[in-house]
């Protein structure tokens, strides 16, 4: 295992392919829980904690069930039940072991299946064909990237509420074109060869 | 309701990707030209008519507790044929779709269309109503594209466009201008809403 290429991973998935602004995995939260900065931190950590999980669940899943039976075909249908599978048992053990961290993450858990970042993560692992490690560092920096962009848009969006914005512009379109900006200010570190 | 409202209901009304906000995932990643919009618009109208098939079909028989799960596998079971079939017979467009072909799973749009409409009502209207949203969703995948590829790359469904001295605005086929090209659009969109109500 090569320290140098587990950073690589984690820089480019932070960064230079960050799942909201280069990759659009995960608009529908990161448009609707964008508001304020709080909702959004509390998103980001739900997410970064089923990623990993859905990463370490899917990866093993995938090489020692599917692989080895020959139904590689069955990958979506798997993944899609494993997920949503997850997500009710990360809510239900949260909530009986730590109640305090279930009640800040509660209402953003059950969001979650239907954010296509996580299915994303975890089909990518597969088609970029990560070993394990890999497959863990990429689930758990994608979630890092995620919150990144989502908490710096609520942190736009705050100020954006107090701007005088031209009425067909209000709300989500406006959202849209300084998401655009940001991709461009994210597009700079492509410019990073590494 | 008749049948014509609800079919002409997706492609004005209540259009997913301008009114509902449905969908976005795909919408913004694969519009990067007219033939990868229609692509997309054209798989996912088919998982949503098998969709809202099977749902309508199955209304009666799934207890309301297990409904939404039940939904998922049934969209996953054609998301997956889809995947197949454009693997087998058009393995260009399954490439530049990438991973949103497996991602057409957690389109919100064809969940919500199973819950809010095929589980309610008959087959005949269900089918009309995947129809009416499909085409909607696709229509608006190919106006995102088009507009993408023809400012973008200068050409549009790979025929050029312009003479050799036009600069394509290049930011436009990159992931920026999908958000920027669909904010406009968007806005657009609300111009012409706020006209009417004049």
């Amino acid at each position: 295992m090569n320290l140098d290429s587990l950073l690589v991973i984690a820089v480019s998935t932070i960064f230079i392919n960050n799942y909201v602004l280069s990759r659009f995995l995960g608009l529908c939260p990161f448009l609707g829980v964008s508001r304020s900065r709080s909702s959004a931190f509390g998103m980001g950590m739900a997410v970064i904690f089923v990623m990993t999980m859905a990463s370490l669940v899917t990866h093993p899943i995938y090489h020692l069930v599917l692989v080895r039976y020959e139904i590689t075909f069955l990958r979506t249908i798997v993944f899609i039940l494993v997920i949503a599978t997850l997500v009710q048992l990360v809510e239900m053990v949260m909530n009986k072991t730590a109640p305090a961290l279930y009640q800040a993450l509660g209402i953003f858990l059950p969001l979650i299946t239907t954010n296509c970042a996580i299915l994303g993560v975890a089909v990518l692992n597969i088609d970029e064909s990560r070993t394990f490690i890999e497959a863990l560092i990429q689930g758990f920096t994608a979630g890092l990237g995620f919150t990144l962009a989502l908490v710096l848009m609520a942190g736009i969006r705050e100020r954006l509420d107090l701007a005088d914005v031209p009425p067909v512009l209000k709300g989500v379109p406006i959202a849209l074109i300084c998401a655009g900006l940001m991709s461009i200010a994210f597009l700079g570190f492509a410019g990073f060869a590494i | 309701m008749s049948a014509w409202k609800i079919f002409i209901r997706g492609l004005w009304e209540e259009v997913p990707v301008f009114r509902l906000l449905l969908g976005l995932c795909p919408t913004l990643a694969v519009t990067t030209s007219l033939e990868n919009g229609l692509g997309m618009g054209l798989a996912t109208t088919s998982v949503l008519l098998g969709s809202n098939l099977v749902v309508s079909l199955i209304r009666k028989f799934i207890p309301n507790k297990i409904r939404i799960p039940s939904f998922i596998l049934v969209i996953a079971s054609f998301v997956t044929i889809v995947d197949l079939i454009m693997h087998g017979y058009t393995p260009e467009l399954h490439r530049a779709l990438g991973i949103f072909i497996p991602l057409i799973v957690v389109n919100c749009l064809i969940l919500g269309r199973a819950e809010a409409f095929a589980s309610k009502n008959s087959l005949g209207y269900s089918l009309v109503d995947a129809l009416g949203m499909g085409l909607g969703f696709t229509l608006a995948l190919c106006l995102l594209g088009g507009v993408r590829e023809i400012l973008g790359a200068g050409s549009l469904a790979g025929y050029i466009l312009f003479p050799e001295t036009f600069r394509p605005v290049l930011i436009l086929i990159l992931p920026p201008g999908g958000f920027i090209a669909y904010g406009l659009l968007l806005a657009g969109f609300n111009l012409i809403e706020n006209r009417k109500k004049g």
